[in-house]
């Protein structure tokens, strides 16, 4: 995802001169090219990410277009407060830009975990989050976020992955239906689709037929599209690999709720265990509970309640 | 301008303060009155703004990082006519436009929010960055109180605005030697102050903030290839004697009926 993103905004960058590139001294073997070809357009701005998101929304403010990278907690987490009052509050057109979506940065320890991200950035105001799970997805969020002025924060992963099938479009602010089943649905952020492509690929052997749904946006959505896409259906699983609290099962939640869509929630996600475990990201997130055995396991029993 | 002028305007800014301060009842009248002698030379001798067009492209840019004393900046920007006098007696009232923080689409004049700490300077980098890039002239003047200078943002923005070169950007601290709760160099030693600065890659000079003279030469000497910090030694509640006497407790306190028309006699 990583490797996508930055090549479509060299793209962009080439048409739109506005576009800048900060850095909180992170992004090694991934910016050279940028910053050769634009000179005085790619800033590092050393280690102080609380200072580098408050120079983006002054940069903003005189039209600038800044991208702002860093890993997931140090370019959400530590510049809260900056997120908040100088780009969200003041409505400004800054692009947050984290790497290292859940445990991708897992063997590195808990500092390095993005997994409460969604739940502290959605309240925000003006703000669209965005969790693709692919490539393709980041490619067009990119592209798509790029023309709504305006704070986005885009949560990626380093690897280049494809799950999308070619003739699911994906519109920022929509969910993509990938396919549809009428026994319930999941609903997945992030790379979170794979899994829930596979179970959803197992349980045709037990005769279930789920609808699977990748939720890449998940602040000023449409809701319309979301009610439809998950209306009449009796079962509901959202996966995520971040907080359940806050996050994309928090927001199915509200969701179900507010539209009186009924349905029987399964939220699952990572519960408040995390601290306590060393390990690379598959094996943390099947530590706890996200692998795809256990989250098989987890929807039948509910389908067959 | 002469001195005699700046005289009468401060004085006038410092009756809007108070006025403001004693119709809302709201905090910080000491921290607007230690500024008032600054903002007066800034916005009638130094800065290139105009109420008749508050979004000029070529305007200097003013960020009052120190949010909290906006009860200044709204007497000065009356003052200049970016907004009726009148106005000034809503502050901070229901649905006014005058918050008790600035804040930016509130007010005209008023470029950027303000209120946490640590904030008004690393945004206006961004803007001289901004400007370096697309060779416009205008100016950025940051003005931030001493407490402020306890927050990690100002010295990581102190490292980037002399590594960048940032000779467009200018900060004053009004360093009136007091915050929340009491002496600043009590509460966290800020000395020796102006080495600090220099040794940041900063040129850096300390003057009286409220001598007329001192403000409007500091502004006059623009640091090359590197940004510039004037340390303006002030007095919180600077005017009133009687808040002169106790700065902390007119951080918090406004004036009563009494104290307001005291205050105002000797403003005469």
């Amino acid at each position: 995802m990583r490797k996508t993103f930055i090549d479509t905004l060299t793209q962009l960058a080439r048409q739109d001169t506005q576009i800048m590139l900060l850095t909180g001294d992170l992004g090694f073997s991934v910016f050279e090219d940028f910053a050769k070809e634009f000179p005085g357009r790619f800033i590092n701005c050393g280690v102080m990410e609380q200072s580098m998101l408050s120079i983006a929304a002054g940069l903003a403010l005189e039209g600038k277009k800044p991208y702002v990278y860093s890993i997931i907690p140090f370019a959400t987490m530590r510049p809260f407060e900056q997120i908040r009052n100088d780009i969200c509050y003041q409505n400004l057109n800054v692009k947050i830009v984290g790497v290292g979506a859940g445990f991708a940065y897992g063997a590195f320890g808990s500092t390095h975990y993005a997994i409460e991200d969604i739940s502290i950035l959605r309240p925000l105001p003006n703000i669209t989050v965005i969790s693709p799970a692919d490539s393709i997805q980041t490619r067009e969020l990119t592209l798509q976020s790029y023309k709504k002025p305006g704070p986005c924060y885009l949560r990626l992963l380093k690897p280049e992955v494809v799950l999308m099938p070619a003739k699911v479009k994906t519109i920022l602010g929509k969910p993509s239906v990938i396919r549809n089943g009428n026994d319930g649905a999941i609903i997945t952020t992030g790379a979170c689709l794979q899994t829930g492509l596979a179970v959803a690929d197992t349980m045709k052997e037990s005769k279930k037929h789920l609808t699977v749904i990748s939720l890449h946006t998940l602040s000023q959505i449409n809701e319309p599209a979301l009610v439809k896409a998950i209306k009449g259906q009796k079962h509901i699983f959202t996966i995520e690999e971040h907080r359940t609290i806050g996050g994309l099962g928090s927001l199915i939640a509200e969701q179900l709720l507010k539209h009186r869509l009924g349905g029987k929630l399964t939220t699952l996600g990572i519960d408040d265990s995390y601290q306590k475990i060393t390990g690379h990201q598959q094996y943390l997130a099947e530590r706890h509970g996200l692998g795809k055995a256990t989250i098989y396991k987890k929807i039948l029993k509910e389908l067959k309640k | 301008m002469k001195k005699s002028n700046y005289q009468e305007i401060s004085r006038e800014i410092r009756r809007s303060i108070l006025l403001q301060h004693f119709l809302s009842k709201e905090s910080h009248v000491g921290s607007a009155l230690s500024c008032a002698d600054i903002l007066t030379v800034l916005y009638f001798g130094f800065l290139k703004v105009t109420p008749k067009k508050p979004q000029a492209p070529g305007r200097d840019r003013f960020i009052l990082s120190k949010g909290h004393a906006v009860a200044a900046l709204y007497a000065i920007l009356a003052e200049k006519g970016f907004f009726p006098k009148k106005m000034l007696e809503t502050f901070c009232q229901n649905d006014s436009l005058l918050p008790g923080h600035s804040t930016k689409g509130f007010t005209p004049g008023v470029e950027v929010s303000t209120g946490g700490l640590g904030h008004g300077l690393p945004m206006g980098i961004g803007m001289a960055l901004a400007a370096k890039q697309d060779n416009k002239k205008f100016k950025v003047v940051v003005l931030m109180s001493d407490g402020e200078c306890n927050e990690g943002t100002t010295w990581e923005s102190a490292l980037f605005a002399a590594h960048h070169q940032l000779d467009n950007l200018t900060v004053i601290i009004d360093y009136n030697g007091q915050q929340g709760l009491g002496e600043s160099e009590k509460i966290m030693k800020n000395k020796p102050f102006l080495q600090k600065w220099k040794a940041f890659g900063w040129k850096a000079t300390q003057i009286n903030g409220h001598n007329y003279h001192q403000i409007e030469k500091a502004l006059t000497s623009m640091g090359i290839k590197r940004p510039r910090v004037i340390i303006a030694k002030t007095k919180k509640g600077k005017g009133i004697s009687f808040m002169e006497k106790d700065p902390l407790t007119w951080h918090y306190k406004n004036p009563n009926q009494e104290q307001y028309h005291s205050a105002l006699k000797e403003l005469l």
